[in-house]
């Protein structure tokens, strides 16, 4: 027997999670010793570190890198997915400052929980193997349990962090169950290594286990029919951390799903297909219906958010190099949309009281003419109307789709598409065409700035759509 | 300039005008009037550039001129400009409609003037856009945007029942256009780009031409409309403000003949002869069961609107002659019809800034007080009948012509309509002008005023002088259509000669 050799892997390629995590250790020794105090500081020093996990992202080289023993891969898609993680991490903590202030619930934990939350995203983006990946989302979800109930005084916060952590551990169970018994039918967790295994050919127990895996990782995506959770903990919620649940943990469950099934099953698409067209129908189908109904403008973000998982996952279906490079358009567009909407459902302040009804938003266009300007740009964006980027970002799925003969499943989107479109235009309409109510408080700059970047992309992404579209189009090139 | 055509000036200029009215300040009068004032100037700096751009055009051949392309999405998915002989018209149409259309809405909007002219702006690049894409997810980018400034004109400078008229047109539309959408993206993978000129030579088979040709003609029967889906159209021109249904019917109405055009019958010629029965059927009834519709109307501009979807009958059924005659005499009744019904919901526009009511019974014997108002609405009313001597005639003279060479059934039947037309249109005249001035708030009516009369004066002419000289008109779509009629012409006479010789059992 040779004597033990343990030789350091490469760390490299995890330098931005090594930075996180080294960091919030600091961070969290800093917010120990100095108290309640501290919680300017650690923001900041959060906003800091990811930035600079920002950076280390975009400067690794764009070339398939794996270490870990093959369990952590870097490549242009985790590139593009953990630049898209970061930057909603970010934009959560500019847009959470002056909500917690004026809540009184300005703690040095959130922005701590928050990065431990970005980390275990990273490593989603990056699993190669189911270990990592379970890994990386437990990581992610425990924190997101707790910030979901950050504001513990309140009854419905504290709701929507159980409700969410019952929920979220059955998942947890069945992703896990879905994954042993991959496992134990092929006898390996890598990625790489289920694809030799299988050889183009499925039996009955790795059918189960897709059909357990995908569950999981739907839920994770809050897709139907596994979206039950959504709206109760998107209402509960604050709402910052309500446009955090929106935009970071969908682009890392994306990423998750996208690598699973095109990197441990390229071989028997048909199997998990139909799953994916079914769970994409069922989305796009009820995030349109439910929510007309809704008066409540976070539950309505709720049901958008249930949609736009759909749209994403006909590229997905599609099963092929145009159809993931639609999925991550599809994300990098859904992120500024939601990221700017939610920073207008933000400033509808008035005397220390939110506003979070659709009436609320009556007559903005005559108080707050920019603001209303650009919620009316995000809602037709969200509609798909040309030529803001949400048309785009339908317009790669179901180019995809169509590519790979799913018509069926096309026609089906774009007609739920044009349902969708009438509750985002009745927003617009009610901004527009109603009688005003009093006007709200200046928004805070955090918020400005996030509003400002999002409708930026939003609105002028149609005329250089050409750097956005090739970084998706590399990322999904590294896939295949 | 910067690399940029001229037609992607006639894009930008409106945009900027709508920039530059954007950074005026609060609402004041000043401000209304600056905002006035630039969106009229900007309007008539569009419509010069584009004389520039027909300047520079060539009417003789049937190529696409001024073509300009910039990198885009894809190589094989290009922002591409060009016009050619349909184009050309339609664009100098929608250039030259839109100072009357700001002119019309001088005093009639009031509130929220800057928004106002912002979205008219933005309006017009996005139909000039359409007008003169030559790629299809560009055509269909502007097709779709135009949906965005008239949902908020129609919504917020509309009349009574505004909300439901600007939602029904909005989705009504929109679920039109997205399957025409998946056919653009079929078209794609198939060809392997979205540049019309390539297309136009691209040879789909048989069976993808005939999905294709459905989605599109969903997208386009929706915009003409034709019956039965046209139901938005009345209470989107009832709602909207007068300016709103100008453009309404003068321009965008013209975007579905204009994709049937330049889409439909080019690139799926043996879907459109296969598919020719069927929008006769669906032109004739439109026709003589709009005509009725319009003469039971009480509110004056749904009679208008439901006169529109009757002459839009008129362009179908041209269109899929598809002889000379039948397609020229459709593109010109577009441009026909363009003038003047526009010029007859101006004129509408008129008596309600006075009146503030639509209502027919409201009105009569107003040829008492407003002899100018008089004579102008009846040249639009004769040419609205297709008097000869006025533009309509020659538009529907020759559409008919080509219907008679093609199915003397259909051409029999849609003659019906001219006798409608006459109907409808003349009882309205003399509901409305004719008869004793009884009402009493009608007794003070004034005429036509200065800022009025330059704007009705011109269409006046035009509507005379395209009816006894319609041939630069004529002739500018002469060569396009001679080339379309030759491919088409190849491209059917192919498909019989390969469905003649396969052996039975292949097919």
């Amino acid at each position: 027997m040779n004597a033990a050799q343990i030789v350091m892997p490469a760390l490299g390629p995890a330098l931005p999670e090594l930075i996180l995590s080294l960091g919030v250790l600091v961070l969290i020794l800093y917010g120990a010793f100095r108290g309640e105090r501290s919680a300017e500081g650690v923001n900041v020093g959060a906003l800091i570190l990811l930035v600079v996990a920002l950076f280390a992202v975009m400067s690794q080289p764009g070339t398939k890198v794996t270490t870990l023993n093959g369990s952590f891969i870097v490549d242009n898609f985790s590139k593009v997915m953990k630049a898209l993680i970061l930057i909603g991490s970010a934009a959560t903590i500019l847009l959470s400052r002056d909500y917690f202030q004026r809540a009184r619930i300005d703690r040095f934990e959130f922005p701590i929980l928050l990065v431990l939350c970005t980390i275990g995203m990273l490593v989603m983006a990056s699993a190669n193997d189911l270990i990592s990946l379970y890994l990386g989302l437990e990581l992610q979800s425990l924190a997101a349990y707790v910030i979901a109930a950050f504001h513990r005084d309140n009854l419905k916060s504290t709701e929507a962090g159980l409700k969410y952590f019952v929920l979220g551990a059955l998942s947890s169970g069945m992703l896990l169950y879905g994954a042993s018994l991959v496992y134990g039918f092929t006898g390996t967790v890598s990625f790489p290594g289920i694809v030799a295994a299988l050889d183009g050919t499925a039996g009955f127990g790795i059918v189960l286990g897709i059909v357990f895996v995908a569950a999981g990782v739907a839920f994770k995506m809050s897709a139907v029919p596994f979206h039950m959770w959504t709206p109760d903990v998107y209402e509960g919620s604050p709402t910052p951390v309500t446009a955090f649940f929106a935009s970071a943990p969908k682009m890392a469950a994306v990423a998750m799903t996208v690598r699973l099934f095109i990197g441990a099953f390229p071989d028997v698409t048909a199997v998990w297909q139909q799953i994916i067209v079914f769970v994409s129908i069922a989305s796009m189908a009820l995030g349109s219906f439910a929510a007309i109904g809704q008066r409540s403008l976070k539950r309505l973000m709720a049901y958008s958010s249930i949609g736009n998982i759909g749209y994403a996952l006909v590229g997905l279906a599609a099963g092929s190099q145009e159809g993931v490079r639609g999925v991550v358009i599809y994300m990098i567009i859904y992120l500024a949309m939601t990221l700017g909407a939610f920073a207008v459902l933000l400033s509808l302040r008035r005397g220390g009281e939110m506003f979070e009804t659709v009436d609320d938003l009556s007559g903005l266009s005559r108080t707050h003419p920019v603001l209303a300007f650009c919620l009316a740009a995000m809602m037709f964006s969200l509609a798909g109307i040309p030529p803001l980027a949400g048309f785009f970002a339908k317009f790669y799925v179901f180019a995809a789709a169509i590519k790979a003969d799913l018509v069926a499943l096309a026609v089906i989107g774009v007609v739920t598409s044009v349902v969708g479109a009438f509750y985002y235009l009745r927003l617009v309409k009610v901004m527009y065409f109603d009688e005003p109510v009093a006007a709200y408080e200046p928004m805070p700059p955090g918020l400005r700035i996030v509003l400002a970047l999002a409708s930026v992309v939003v609105m002028l992404f149609w005329i250089v759509p050409a750097p956005l579209v090739g970084a998706a189009g590399a990322a999904a090139k590294s896939l295949f | 300039m910067f690399g940029l055509g001229i037609l992607a000036g006639l894009l930008i200029v409106p945009l900027c005008g709508a920039a530059f009215i954007l950074t005026l300040g609060e609402e004041t009068e000043a401000s209304k009037r600056n905002a006035r004032w630039a969106a009229l100037a900007t309007t008539i700096a569009t419509f010069l550039l584009s004389l520039v751009a027909w300047g520079r055009y060539d009417a003789t051949t049937a190529s696409f001129q001024l073509v300009e392309t910039h990198a885009w999405l894809s190589e094989t998915t290009r922002f591409k400009l060009g016009v050619d002989g349909f184009s050309m018209p339609l664009i100098l149409l929608t250039t030259f409609l839109m100072p009357f259309c700001i002119g019309a809405s001088w005093l009639s909007v009031n509130t929220r003037v800057k928004e106002y002219f912002v979205a008219f702006l933005v309006l017009e690049t996005t139909m000039i856009g359409v007008f003169c894409a030559l790629d299809l997810v560009l055509f269909y980018l502007f097709f779709e945007a135009g949906l965005i400034p008239m949902f908020l004109i129609i919504g917020i400078w509309g009349g009574k029942r505004r909300i439901y008229a600007s939602f029904k047109f909005f989705l009504y539309t929109l679920l039109g256009s997205v399957l025409m959408l998946l056919a653009i993206m079929a078209m794609y993978w198939h060809a392997g780009t979205t540049d019309i000129p390539t297309l136009l030579h691209t040879r789909f088979p048989v069976g993808l031409q005939w999905w294709l040709w459905l989605a599109f003609f969903a997208s386009f029967a929706v915009k003409m409309p034709m019956w039965p889906v046209h139901t938005w159209l009345p209470d989107a021109h009832v709602e909207a403000p007068t300016a709103g249904s100008v453009i309404l019917a003068g321009i965008l109405l013209k975007m579905g003949g204009y994709g049937f055009i330049r889409i439909s019958l080019p690139m799926f010629p043996d879907a459109s002869h296969a598919f020719a029965p069927m929008v006769f059927a669906l032109s004739v009834v439109a026709i003589i069961f709009t005509s009725l519709i319009a003469l039971m109307q009480t509110d004056i501009k749904k009679l208008i609107a439901y006169s529109s979807v009757a002459h839009m009958g008129f362009v179908t059924l041209g269109l899929f002659t598809m002889n000379e005659q039948g397609i020229q005499g459709a593109l010109f009744l577009m441009i026909s019809h363009g003038i003047v019904s526009g010029a007859l919901f101006v004129c509408v526009g008129v008596v309600y800034d006075r009146m503030h009511t639509r209502e027919i019974a409201a009105y009569g014997g107003l040829v008492k007080r407003m002899p100018l108002y008089a004579a102008a609405m009846m040249v639009f009313t004769m040419a609205n009948v297709g008097l000869p001597g006025t533009s309509g005639f020659v538009g529907e003279f020759l559409a008919m012509m080509g219907a008679f060479r093609a199915n003397p059934t259909v051409a029999f039947f849609s003659v019906f309509g001219i006798i409608l037309s006459a109907g409808y249109a003349l009882w309205l005249y003399a509901r409305v002008i004719y008869g004793k001035l009884e009402k009493p708030n009608l007794q003070g009516i004034l005429d036509l005023d200065l800022r009025e009369k330059l704007i009705i004066a011109p269409l006046v002419a035009l509507t005379i002088y395209y009816g006894v000289h319609p041939a630069p008109v004529l002739d500018t779509f002469a060569p396009s259509t001679e080339a379309l009629m030759q491919s088409m012409r190849t491209a059917l006479s192919n498909t019989q000669t390969a469905a003649a010789t396969l052996p039975p059992a292949s097919r």
